[in-house]
């Protein structure tokens, strides 16, 4: 076994036994310490990734379309033909260092707060589990393996909306739930059809249509488009998310926004579309109208919203549209922009969730009209809210830009009326997610503070600070160096590209 | 060596920026030392990073001759290669200058301005850390937009401007308008920009890069030439505040004095004229662009004109009159002289920054912004007085300061471009601009005219006050910008100067002789500018404490609310917008949510009801096990039979 090996098993095992370590730990606080340090050891695993492995292939016609910088290849249930087949490579990396980012920020805001509803061993053990569902997901070069992954992450999410959320919560948990089994069902049949007809589960063999007929492709494509559609979620399938937004607790929402939404679109950009490209050439025009019908509602139910979480909640459709705009006109640049637009969201409203968290445990409500004056009681908490703001909204130089603006671009690159129309619509989104976001600042920090405002403290817990600033210099770096994340993709987005347009 | 300059130039303020944010906001929770400590470290941090701005700007203008780029690649998004590198010529260092010059003068004044007063309640916080930073931000965007090289690089410096003067505008809590006035500032240039980024993806996509030397070399199609055009003109229009996106900048008055000093003179508004002029190439290989622009430049001259006549405010006057010194220069570039609207540009930030810090002096003295409550400041003011007409002249074209060569260099080329036909645009768009600028010459005349008489002549009408000049920090700012305002127009006639100005790529008339003009077309302007200044004079001669704006009679309210294009913008935009929001979101719960709830409610329902039906009492629960093995008993031999 080499060292990326170890560091692929590493990822995975670490989080896994963590969990269990966590759930065996008798005291409460010493439990979520464990919880934290497995989950900051899983990150250390997580980083090196990206170093050694690649070139090991050099360029060739027949090469194969996914070329993981490290692999691991085991049979696991001979009798089926099912391999434990896990790799990473430039599409799937960023979005494993930001899953493990993002999960240590949550246990370690775990550590100093836990929301009301169930012992903090528990729910940084499920936190645990959601990150090994997830990690496994973005690892997983094998559709079976795939497919077991991404449900490994819905029921322990359930428990944590159902168990530490709002007034509301079994309901949006139960919602949630259902609904995302909905797609996992259509996922399976997916699955079904493209192991059926093309005898293999391995991803790397599949990627690029695998000799299946026409027919058969455009029918998985179908079943795992909107399977993932769900996921990510696409307009009109997403009326699940506000409802779990607003119902879950904090880190529950980061975790939701941040990455188990990635799974949809990596899904997409790795499954749907290298499984199937003629059936993704022949929906793009489809999922492209979709894409910017999200863009344009999400953006104009949030200009109507009242409540801030459910705000973000939306907020979410309307980024995600963007990302799958992307997707949806199958250029290099697209897809580019739709792994950058997904890294960016899940850092951006990772960091908005974390704030709009706070916003609500110091003032009791989340309801816009009672929010005021912010910057007058907690000039800070406002400003890193005004940050956070300003970077969803795509201002160039921050996160959020390079996503928007290429998907953008990207849409016009393909030309037509209908992709030039798209890529208007989008534009104007743009401007609308300027709109809601400035509305917002505008209720909650501006003017004289409301009396539920007027008892915030200034100050910031430690623990807070030590949440939000990665996000926040993680916003500033990508939006400066865009290349942490779109330098290791390009070769894999290219090669993807290829056997798309073949 | 001076790529290293130019890198550095918007690199000084935007280091000082991001460092000064880290500061704590000065709160009232905090000891007064404490406050005081931040208050001294955020001054030294904006100061030094402005005047640094400004020795390096010199140091640039000095050094650079001709042409000089440097490119390295950023990003490569697919195939579309964005760089990151400098493009620097004679006109970027001027520019620079004006923009670094204009900062540090804002940076002092603000030291003074934004001071507590004995007048101000307790709870008023001045949190001067984040402004001063904001302004260093500001500044540095602005010079980002001034030496990019690559057009996504401007697009940074273009946006950040946006935000900062959102944030800038916002800044005073004491004024319950300024906050939706940052958010009209911010939102509709944001409009303007959606056309901006739409224009450079066309054009990015046509050349496979952003670089702007790649995009000017590059030989687009005719179509995507007129579409990216008319694209940009709409982020042009946001930030230059041109009609009809103009309606953001006289609400931006609610921003402190020297911020509308630092938004109209040097940055911002600045923006769009100087993008044009940067990217001019483009624009004259599809005149149908310059068209459009000298139409609305001609609108917006002659309605900013207009509008100002009938202001009380005096910050709204300014503001006004920026609207339509925009319009000259957007007028200059329509008809073929990007160098006469960079003229103008320079005059401008001179002579504009200057009105407003003086104005800021005058509200600081007398307390309000309204000219019906000044009156009478000319000997209580004496410095301030004589600044602002220095500032006044320049504005509205006295011979010899500074406005008056470089308005005569926008008529001039105005002129041969109808006369003769020499702009790249037809005709008619010459003598549009031509006959629009001499006529808003006297209407300039006119308002600068009733600004100087309702402020500083007549009797005061503030009684009670005691106004008097200010101290050193406010004054000297004020008097070195009189330098430039009453001057820089005779730097035309500098060799150094005007070839600095000159822009080799671009083949037009009147650019050949230099910046300035001396001959008998200088009389026309002079013949309106008098008419201007007679008429005012005559009405305030008549009634000495009336408002001259008594003379516009039935016009006066329609002037005072600039046609209400507010309203229309109202009507025509915000609230259908907020309509439609209103209905995605009854939408989209009610029906794509409904529907989801709906299938929920409807899969319980028939469980609920298919397990009534299985509740049965054991006679009917006996007959229906029976009828069941009845049925698959006749199932059974029916298909045993047909096999």
């Amino acid at each position: 076994m080499t060292f990326g090996q170890g560091l692929l098993v590493a990822v995975l095992a670490v989080p896994a036994l963590g969990a269990v370590a966590v759930a065996a730990t008798p005291r409460d606080r010493a439990a979520r310490l464990v919880g934290t340090v497995a989950a900051a050891l899983t990150l250390l695993a997580a980083v090196p990734l990206v170093f050694g492995g690649r070139g090991w292939v050099a360029w060739s016609a027949d090469a194969p379309a996914v070329r993981p910088w490290h692999q691991l290849d085991l049979p696991w249930v001979p009798g089926l033909e099912l391999r434990f087949h896990l790799g990473v490579d430039g599409i799937s990396w960023p979005l494993v260092v930001l899953t493990a980012l993002l999960t240590l920020l949550c246990c370690a805001y775990t550590m100093w707060r836990v929301p009301g509803g169930g012992s903090g061993r528990a729910l940084v053990a499920l936190l645990l589990v959601v990150e090994v569902g997830i990690l496994g997901t973005f690892l997983a070069l094998d559709l079976v393996l795939f497919f077991l992954f991404f449900e490994v992450v819905l029921l322990p999410m359930y428990a944590i909306i159902a168990g530490w959320g709002g007034a509301d919560r079994r309901r949006a948990a139960r919602k949630f739930a259902l609904y995302t089994l909905f797609g996992s069902v259509l996922l399976l049949v997916g699955v079904y059809v493209v192991v059926a007809a093309a005898g293999t589960a391995d991803l790397v063999t599949l990627t690029g249509g695998a000799g299946m007929s026409r027919g058969t492709q455009l029918a998985a494509f179908t079943l795992l488009a909107l399977a993932f559609a769900v996921k990510s979620p696409l307009w009109p399938l997403h009326s699940w998310l506000p409802d779990a937004h607003t119902q879950a607790p904090t880190v529950g929402s980061v975790v939701l926004a941040g990455v188990l939404l990635k799974m949809g679109t990596y899904g997409l950009i790795r499954v749907a579309v290298g499984v199937a490209p003629e059936g993704a050439r022949w929906a793009a025009p489809v999922l492209g109208v979709l894409a910017v019908a999200a863009i344009l509602i999400g953006s104009l139910v949030c200009l109507a919203q009242s409540d801030v979480k459910r705000l973000i909640a939306y907020s979410s459709v309307g980024h995600m549209g963007f990302v799958l705009l992307g997707v949806a006109t199958l250029t290099a640049t697209g897809i580019q922009a739709a792994l950058i637009g997904n890294v960016a969201h899940g850092v951006i409203t990772g960091l908005l969730f974390f704030l709009a968290g706070a916003v609500k445990d110091r003032t009791g409500t989340g309801t816009l009209a009672e929010l005021s004056g912010l910057r007058e009681t907690a000039p800070r908490l406002a400003g890193l809210l005004a940050f956070a703001a300003i970077a969803s909204l795509g201002l160039p130089g921050l996160a959020g830009f390079w996503g928007e603006a290429f998907a953008v671009i990207a849409a016009v690159q393909v030309g037509g009326p209908l992709w030039t129309t798209l890529g208007v619509l989008a534009a104007v989104g743009g401007a609308l997610t300027a709109a809601y976001f400035l509305r917002l600042l505008r209720q909650v920090t501006h003017n004289r503070p409301s009396p539920a405002v007027g008892r915030v403290g200034p100050g910031l817990a430690g623990a807070e600070l030590t949440a939000w600033v990665p996000l926040v210099l993680l916003a500033l770096a990508i939006g400066l160096a865009p290349t942490l994340v779109l330098g290791v993709a390009e070769a894999p987005v290219d090669a993807l590209i290829g056997v798309v347009s073949r | 060596m001076t790529g290293l300059l130019g890198a550095l130039l918007p690199a000084v303020p935007l280091v000082a920026g991001l460092l000064g944010l880290l500061l704590p906001p000065a709160s009232r929770r905090h000891g007064a030392t404490g406050g005081d400590r931040a208050r001294a470290t955020a001054v030294t941090l904006g100061v030094t990073g402005a005047a640094g701005a400004l020795a390096v700007a010199v140091a640039l203008l000095l050094t650079v001759d001709g042409p000089t780029e440097t490119s390295s690649t950023w990003v490569d998004v697919g195939g579309l290669v964005v760089t990151l590198g400098v493009r620097l010529d004679g006109a970027a260092a001027l520019v620079a200058v004006a923009v670094t010059a204009v900062a540090l003068a804002v940076q002092v004044y603000s030291i003074g301005y934004l001071r507590r007063g004995p007048h101000d309640d307790v709870d008023v916080d001045h949190r001067y850390p984040p402004y001063a930073a904001q302004i260093s931000l500001f500044t540095g965007a602005m010079l980002l937009v001034v030496v990019a090289g690559d057009l996504i690089m401007l697009l940074v410096g273009w946006e950040v401007m946006g935000l900062c003067s959102y944030l800038l505008i916002a800044h005073d809590r004491r004024l319950a308008g300024a906050p939706a006035a940052a958010m009209k500032a911010f939102l509709v240039t944001r409009v303007g920009d959606v056309g901006f980024l739409l224009g450079i993806a066309l054009l990015g996509v046509s050349t496979g890069s952003f670089r702007i030397a790649d995009v000017l070399a590059h030989d687009h199609s005719h179509a995507t030439l007129t579409a990216a055009g008319l694209l940009l003109l709409a982020g042009v229009a946001g930030k230059s505040a041109q009609f009809p996106l103009h309606t953001w900048l006289p609400d931006a008055m609610a921003g402190p004095t020297p911020i509308s000093a630092l938004i109209h003179a040097a940055t911002m508004v600045a923006a769009g004229v100087y993008a044009v002029a940067r990217l001019y190439p483009l624009f004259t290989a599809a005149p149908v662009t310059l068209t459009v622009l000298g139409v609305l430049g001609a609108i917006t001259l002659l309605l900013g004109a207009l509008a100002a006549t009938a202001q009380d405010d005096i910050k709204r006057v300014l503001a006004w009159s920026t609207v339509s010194q925009l319009g000259y220069m957007t007028g200059a570039l329509a008809v073929g002289s990007p160098s006469a609207a960079l003229f103008h540009l320079l005059t401008h930030a001179a002579f504009k920054a200057l009105l407003f810090l003086a104005a800021g002096v005058v509200i600081h003295a007398v307390g309000t912004t309204l000219m019906s409550e000044m009156g009478g400041l000319r000997r209580s003011m004496p410095v301030t007085f004589w600044c602002t007409v220095v500032g006044l002249g320049a504005l509205a074209g006295v011979p010899p300061l500074a406005g008056f060569w470089s308005k005569d260099g926008v008529l001039t080329v105005a002129e041969s471009a109808a006369l003769e036909g020499t702009g790249p645009a037809p005709s008619w768009v010459g003598w549009l601009v031509w006959i629009a600028g001499l006529v808003g010459v006297a209407i300039t005349a006119w308002y600068a005219g009733r600004l100087l008489l309702r402020a500083f002549f007549g009797a005061p009408r503030l009684p009670l006050v005691r106004p008097h000049d200010p101290p050193a920090v406010l004054r000297w700012p004020v008097l070195l910008l009189a330098v430039p305002a009453a001057l820089l127009g005779l730097a035309g006639f500098i060799r150094a100067f005007a070839d600095r100005l000159r822009f080799p790529t671009v083949p037009v008339a009147g650019s050949e002789d230099g910046l300035v003009h001396l001959g008998s077309g200088v009389l026309l302007p002079l013949a309106f500018l008098l008419l201007g200044a007679g008429l005012v004079l005559l009405g305030w001669r008549r009634d000495r404490a009336a408002d001259p704006a008594v003379a516009l009679g039935p016009l006066r309210p329609v002037f005072a609310r600039a046609f209400w294009l507010d309203d229309v913008q109202h009507t025509l935009v915000v609230r259908p917008v907020r309509a439609l929001a209103r209905a995605a979101r009854t939408g989209d719960e009610v029906v794509v949510d409904g529907a989801v709830e709906g299938s929920g409610r409807a899969a319980s329902g028939l469980g609920a009801g298919l397990a009534a039906l299985h509740r049965a009492a054991l006679p009917r629960a006996a007959a229906g096990v029976l009828a069941g093995a009845l049925l698959i008993g006749l199932a059974a031999a029916l298909v045993g039979v047909n096999r």
